[in-house]
């Protein structure tokens, strides 16, 4: 009977363990670091530090700048690029998308390095504006590539609904192909916009002494220096940020108009 | 000339300028890859056509150690990931409890800032060796830790669409033909999995590769370096004109990779088209 009692539901337990360890106590890890002062005691002084520092709070205002930026820039680079790949005549080559995302699997400090001497080459020096170039330039296959992946898979008869109705394709376009792709919009946004608040390496190598994102600062509080509490204050803040992100897009999400499942295999008991 | 004609020049003009300014950097760094000039740009110029930077490539113990130990991390705990992530996968099919929940606990290293997550590990260590007393160290053996768990998620994400494709009977029939739910697992319904766990490695690894944060806080102080960490430590100073070779293999590789990849993926959609249409005429 023994044979009986095993479930194939157990296949997930050893993932399951691991990800309580090494994910979720990390993070009450974290939480509890952020709240123990020196001495070893419970303390609010972590905080305190955190935003008794101005320089934190315009830091992280700079990086919400830079995020939106780079994410609205990518998002409207990526957005025609992938509406013309996945448009007829070019979606016949499939090499021509796989074009745009082959960059992607090239170690991205090699590539921002890369960058770098181009920018040097055109008389562009580090700063803010390098930094932004280097971002749009890392991110942007991260944008493209689940809006492309939507464009592709959209059911077309909703387009030629639209046309058979009278629409224009300026009207289809907003009415239509837009509000279905904004699975795809969405998840582009949440692999760009979160990302950039750690992309300090970014930064590092295209920026100034001015120009850092948060990710950066919380990555010099625990190799610098052992200030670990202080560091672990601003990343349980940069946590509540990803929170805060996190339920927006969710929020948005459900409102998002779906496309009807139709690949679904199999019955489901 | 009529307007769609207009259209599509200026459709091919827009993607040929994306492409373009993508491919500037790379085909620089590749074409000054075979230069004897120290630096990009500077006063020397191209300076004369050399493979020497090859060969002091190969002569740059840093780098060398670098990339090796960015291919062990990476092999290593892709392979980790794809095993764990497959099971996991095929666990969730078949949870009927707690499913939403699992979900989201494995899928918080996937939406969390990834400082976060490196701090975390940095933080675990510290608990590990200081409160409990265990020999857990910062450095290679870490780093594999930290990138199966980071990469594991992904490969659920790749595995799981995969699974739902298929017949949820097939399992119990090996179960029902009298064979052990590990022998079922494996006979049954990995096999049908193999293109599914295929990607998921490839992407977990290159999700290795690429990793730079969670490394950085991670790599201990006996310098494990990877590419990323030793290359952006490497920038304080001068840069090595040796890295520009190694970009050049780089590049070279993946797009290699690439090819293969995406031919093999065609021949086989176009043998899965073919065996469609004669199922369907049978039909």
């Amino acid at each position: 009977m023994t044979k009986n009692k095993f479930r194939p539901s157990f296949f997930a337990i050893p993932w399951g363990v691991i990800s309580v360890i090494f994910v979720v106590f990390p993070l009450i890890l974290v939480f509890v670091y952020a709240f123990i002062g020196e001495d070893g005691n419970f303390t609010f002084e972590n905080f305190a530090a955190v935003f008794g520092e101005i320089s934190n709070l315009t830091l992280l205002l700079k990086t919400i700048g830079i995020s939106l930026l780079t994410t609205v820039i990518c998002l409207l680079i990526a957005y025609p690029t992938a509406l013309i790949l996945s448009s007829a005549p070019f979606n016949r080559y499939v090499v021509l998308a796989l074009l745009f995302i082959i960059p992607m699997w090239m170690n991205f400090v090699l590539r921002v390095i890369a960058m770098r001497s181009l920018l040097y080459i055109f008389g562009i020096n580090n700063g803010f504006f390098a930094t932004m170039i280097g971002m749009v330039y890392d991110f942007l296959p991260f944008m493209l590539l689940p809006i492309y992946t939507v464009l592709t898979n959209m059911d077309k008869s909703y387009k030629e609904a639209s046309f058979d109705l009278g629409a224009n394709g300026f009207v289809t376009f907003f009415k239509v192909t837009l509000p279905l792709s904004f699975g795809g919009i969405m998840s582009g946004i949440t692999m760009v916009f979160m990302p950039v608040f750690s992309a300090y390496a970014i930064t590092g190598m295209l920026g100034d002494a001015k120009t850092n994102v948060l990710g950066g600062r919380i990555n010099a509080f625990f190799s610098n220096s052992s200030t670990w509490g202080v560091g672990s204050a601003l990343s349980f803040v940069l946590l509540i940020i990803v929170f805060l992100t996190m339920i927006l897009s969710e929020l948005l999400s459900r409102r998002a108009p779906k496309q009807k499942q139709t690949t679904k295999g199999g019955t489901t008991k | 000339m009529n307007k769609n004609k207009v259209a599509l020049i200026f459709k091919w003009a827009f993607l040929i300028v994306i492409l373009a300014l993508i491919y500037m950097p790379i085909i620089l760094i590749i074409v000054y890859s075979f230069s004897s000039s120290r630096n990009i740009g500077g006063q020397e110029g191209f300076g004369e056509f050399t493979f020497s930077l090859f060969g002091r490539l190969f002569e740059n113990e840093g780098l060398m150690q670098a990339t090796a130990n960015t291919l062990i991390i990476g092999l290593v705990s892709a392979l980790l990931a794809t095993i764990i992530g497959t099971l996991t996968s095929v666990g969730l099919y078949y949870m009927r409890k707690g499913k939403k929940t699992f979900n989201f606990v494995s899928q918080i290293t996937v939406v969390n800032a990834e400082i976060v997550t490196a701090v975390g590990f940095f933080l675990l260590s510290i608990f590990l060796r200081d409160v409990l007393q265990l020999p857990v160290q910062k450095g290679l053996g870490w780093l594999i830790i930290a990138h199966t768990v980071i990469t594991t998620p992904y490969v659920i994400l790749t595995v799981s669409p995969r699974l739902n494709q298929l017949n949820p009977n097939l399992y119990e029939a090996g179960l029902d033909l009298g064979a052990g739910p590990m022998r079922s697992l494996v006979t049954v319904v990995i096999p049908q999995l193999i293109g599914g766990m295929v990607s998921g490695f490839a992407l977990a690894f290159t999700l290795s590769l690429d990793d730079f944060v969670v490394t950085n806080l991670n790599k201990g102080t006996y310098g494990v370096n990877t590419i990323s960490t030793f290359v952006y430590a490497n920038l304080k100073r001068e840069l090595a004109p040796e890295i520009r070779a190694l970009s050049t293999i780089l590049f070279v590789v993946v797009l290699v990779i690439l090819i293969i990849f995406n031919i093999l993926k065609r021949n086989k959609e176009k043998k899965a088209a073919k065996q469609s249409a004669a199922n369907g005429s049978v039909k």
